[in-house]
């Protein structure tokens, strides 16, 4: 069977999830649901923040490695960078958000290409290292009350009706999709994340390749926490919040398979929408965050077998077709 | 031919089997007789493996009946085959790297302890291990994790699997691909003390000088048909071979030697990992073989020149550069590339389709500003599905469903499209059908007369003799022998393998 299918299958799959899951809630609730406004928020000022993180989640995933360690880069790089938005001297604090969060990821890619280091340990350890200097900056602390222009980046609307914080999502997606969709460098990817034994004898340079990798999420890190501070109007070490787990379950769920090489950033946006839109429906419905922590992993488990069942069938069915119109073997 | 019905332990009639876009079998039959040998014979993606993952259950046929020892049967999985007696050795090695060979060959009927269901003996695994391998007259440590091993100690490891176990029917999917004469010989022995056992053997080889010593019957497939089946006595090498392939094929070995050009790469007392001191060199329009028993240090000393592995002293020189350390982005910038011996593990992206495989090693070249296009690429893999001749519907297909022998030609393709004009060739010729075979020796020859120059490892001999220029023999990590076209023999190589070169 061609690649493409295959790959469309699995899309397809995780489009009807996300269907289902937005059909269940407007049965349920259709008067708190299923209106402009909750949706909306929903997709333009929820989850951008998750789909962002979820991007470096998933592109560490395709290269067969994880990154436990984003969303403490995220609060590390906006405690060191807020003071100087604050007083709004906006060129500084953007390069030390990026430094900071390009700077760790480096440090990440090198613990795991160089020094070989398992991806999730390295990073797990990277993420109680950021996440420690974090708390020693902040002191305690809180940096709040930022100027208006400052948190016009996230929620004014460049094109009405759109916040701008969906317009760079938007705008992150494209460029992501080129990039791994349409690009050498993409293609490299990929084939670090199927085999990066071969990749290594086709003259792919994997390490260099990591390292990249590990600086892009960096850098998403760095964008994802400027933006949150536009949001909150606060710099606290706690916005940190389920942003790893979700980022990861968003990955999974959208079906980007553990092991490298699966799947694509379109899969990671659906994956998000979905885990967001279960969030706000458990909220509708009035379930505590506690139990909403339980279904959100129960789900994860659940987009496992489904990944396996779901897209099977569907490639069955994808070769019973291609079986009628039956190509000659040479 | 006849066949003694009251001795037949496989017959399989009518079985048909599909996958998507191909019919990789079309009613094909089968008998085998215990202790006998049954060899299969076909060219690339003819269907043999797929009728050999049919009986031991990894495939599920889609017509057609199987009886086995004498009732129907229809083996939904391995365990199930296992249990009535049915082993396979597959063609491409599936060991688990990070377990001992002990682990390896009792994998999923370990030994239980005396007194506790469920609890691995790991000294009794250990123990019969041992025995085992020493009654087959191999000699290695069942304690040593299967990564470190070389491809050929592999495919030991997975004969001593198979037998492991009570077998009726042992099925040996090309076991000798990897292997030099000396422990195809020791395989030969145990395929005999198996025979004498009464167990049947299904044998699938590329290589047609085995077919004849071991076979007791042929039948010869081609695109997923059955052709026919003959006594191994009788048959005649040349009609089999048309009987494959289709067509006559007039000879196999085609070079026209000529003078070399310049040295492009030279050697100067290079070490590494399990060579040293290795002074050869290749000349433009030369093909050398580096000849040498499994082990030798052949592939090591190719990885090394690459650059994936380090070099530990000495230096080499490529096209007048002189180089001490290197790495493979480089040396494809310098215009060599390494063909690896172990296409799944270092030669090939397997859930990728061939297109993108073939462009692997050259996107730069294939692509301009770094963007991916379509009409590049997709004009490659035809290109090379064409030229090299590999069963497929079209370049889209994924590489992992390919048959192993097709498999083998896209990772030829991709050197070749690399344009590098030293090539180091590692195995080019696994699991590659003879027809196939032929091609690529006149494709081979014709690069050495563009001003190309190879350097080839490969375990046939004849291969070697066939279409060498020179050849270097390496025995225990140093070179031991340099022999020209005229002095070229197999006996000449062997006693340079074996250390015995200065006795002549
Ligand atoms: N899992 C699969 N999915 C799709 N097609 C397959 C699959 N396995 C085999 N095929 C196709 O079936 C055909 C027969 O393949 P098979 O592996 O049986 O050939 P073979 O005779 O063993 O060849 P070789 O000598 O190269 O090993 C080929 O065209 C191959 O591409
Ligand atoms: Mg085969």
């Amino acid at each position: 069977m061609s690649f493409k299918k295959q790959n469309s299958a699995s899309l397809i799959s995780h489009i009807l999830i996300l269907l289902a899951v937005i059909a269940v809630m407007a049965f349920l609730r259709p008067e708190s649901f299923w209106t402009v406004n909750n949706l909306s928020t929903v997709i333009l000022q929820q989850a951008p923040y998750t789909i962002l993180m979820a991007f470096g989640m998933s592109l560490a995933i395709l290269a067969k490695g994880i990154d436990i360690s984003m969303a403490s880069v995220m609060v590390l790089s906006c405690y060191l960078s807020a003071p100087f938005f604050k007083e709004g001297n906006w060129l500084l604090g953007v390069l030390i958000a990026f430094g900071v969060g390009i700077g760790f990821g480096i440090c990440n890619g090198l613990l795991i290409s160089k020094i070989r280091i398992e991806p999730f340990i390295a990073t797990f350890s990277v993420d109680f290292v950021a996440l420690g200097i974090a708390y020693v900056v902040c002191n305690g602390k809180y940096i709040y009350g930022f100027s208006n222009s400052f948190r016009w980046i996230t929620n004014g609307e460049l094109i009405p009706g759109i916040p701008n914080v969906a317009l760079i999502t938007i705008v992150v997606f494209l460029l992501l999709l080129f990039l791994t969709r349409y690009t050498i460098y993409g293609r490299e990817l990929y084939s670090v994340g199927y085999n990066a034994v071969a990749a290594q004898h086709s003259g792919i340079r994997v390490d260099r390749m990591i390292i990249s990798v590990y600086a892009i999420n960096g850098s998403l890190a760095a964008l994802t926490g400027i933006l949150f501070l536009g949001r909150l109007n606060a710099a606290d070490p706690s916005i940190r919040g389920t942003l790893t787990m979700d980022s990861i379950a968003s990955a999974l769920v959208g079906g980007i398979a553990f092991g490298g090489g699966k799947g694509s950033v379109v899969n990671t946006v659906i994956g998000a929408l979905i885990i967001m839109f279960i969030r706000n429906g458990m909220n509708i419905l009035g379930i505590s965050t506690n139990w909403q922590q339980s279904v959100v992993g129960l789900i994860i488990l659940l987009s496992t077998f489904y990944n396996l069942g779901i897209e099977n069938v569907i490639k069955k069915i994808i070769a019973l077709r291609s079986m009628d119109q039956k190509q000659p073997v040479q | 031919m006849t066949v003694d019905e009251s001795n037949v332990i496989l017959k399989m009639t009518g079985i048909t089997k599909r996958f998507p876009g191909t019919l990789a079998l079309d009613k094909v039959q089968l008998t085998c007789e215990r202790g006998k040998v049954h060899v299969l014979l076909g060219e690339n993606g003819a269907g043999k493996s797929t009728l050999m993952k049919i009986i031991s259950g990894e495939y599920q046929r889609d017509e057609g009946t199987v009886w086995f020892n004498g009732r129907e049967v229809n083996f939904t999985n391995v365990r199930q085959a296992m249990a009535a007696g049915i082993s396979m050795i597959h063609q491409e090695l599936s060991l688990l790297p990070e377990r001992t060979i002990a682990q390896n060959i009792y994998l999923g009927h370990e030994p239980e302890k005396e007194g506790f269901k469920g609890i691995v003996d790991q000294k009794k695994m250990v123990t019969d291990s041992k025995a085992l391998m020493d009654s087959l007259g191999l000699d290695m440590d069942p304690q040593t994790s299967v990564k470190k091993l070389s491809i050929a100690q592999q495919q030991m490891v997975e004969v001593v699997k198979a037998l492991s176990q009570e077998v009726r029917l042992v099925i040996m999917d090309e076991p000798t691909s990897s292997l030099t004469s000396r422990e195809i010989n020791k395989l030969f022995e145990i395929v005999e003390r198996l025979k004498q056992n009464g167990t049947a053997i299904i044998y699938i080889s590329h290589r047609m000088d085995e077919i004849k010593r071991i076979g007791d019957s042929i039948t010869v497939m081609r695109d997923g048909q059955y052709i026919d089946t003959v006594s191994a006595a009788e048959a005649d090498l040349d009609t089999l071979i048309t009987m494959m392939v289709g067509r006559k094929i007039q000879k196999m070995y085609e070079r026209n030697y000529r003078e070399p050009g310049k040295v492009i790469f030279e050697t100067d007392n290079l070490c590494g990992l399990r060579f040293r001191d290795v002074n050869i060199k290749v000349r433009e329009g030369e093909i050398v073989s580096l000849s040498g028993l499994i082990g030798a240090g052949r592939t090591e000393f190719a990885k090394a020149v690459f650059g994936i592995d380090p070099i530990d002293a000495g230096c080499f020189k490529l096209y007048g550069r002189q180089i001490n350390r290197i790495d493979p982005t480089n040396a494809i910038k310098y215009s060599m590339c390494l063909l690896p011996e172990d296409r799944k593990k270092e030669g090939l992206v397997l859930q990728t389709p061939i297109k993108e495989n073939l462009t692997a090693a050259c996107l730069k070249k294939t692509f301009k500003m770094g963007i991916l296009r379509n009409k590049p690429e997709n004009e490659i893999g035809e290109k090379y599905v064409r030229e090299l001749r590999v069963a497929t519907p079209n370049a889209d297909k994924i590489v992992g469903e390919l048959s192993g022998g097709n498999q083998q030609k896209v990772v030829i393709g991709k050197w070749l499209e690399t344009g590098c004009k030293f090539l180091i060739f590692d195995e080019p010729t696994r699991g590659i059908d003879v027809g196939a075979k032929c091609e690529i020796y006149i494709l081979l020859d014709s690069l050495v007369h563009q001003g190309y120059g190879i350097l080839l490892i490969t375990s046939e001999l004849n291969e070697v003799i066939g279409i060498s220029d020179r050849v270097y023999v390496m025995k225990d990590g140093e070179i031991t022998g340099e022999l020209t076209r005229d002095e070229l023999s197999q006996d000449r190589i062997m006693r340079y393998a074996v250390g015995e070169g200065e006795v002549v």
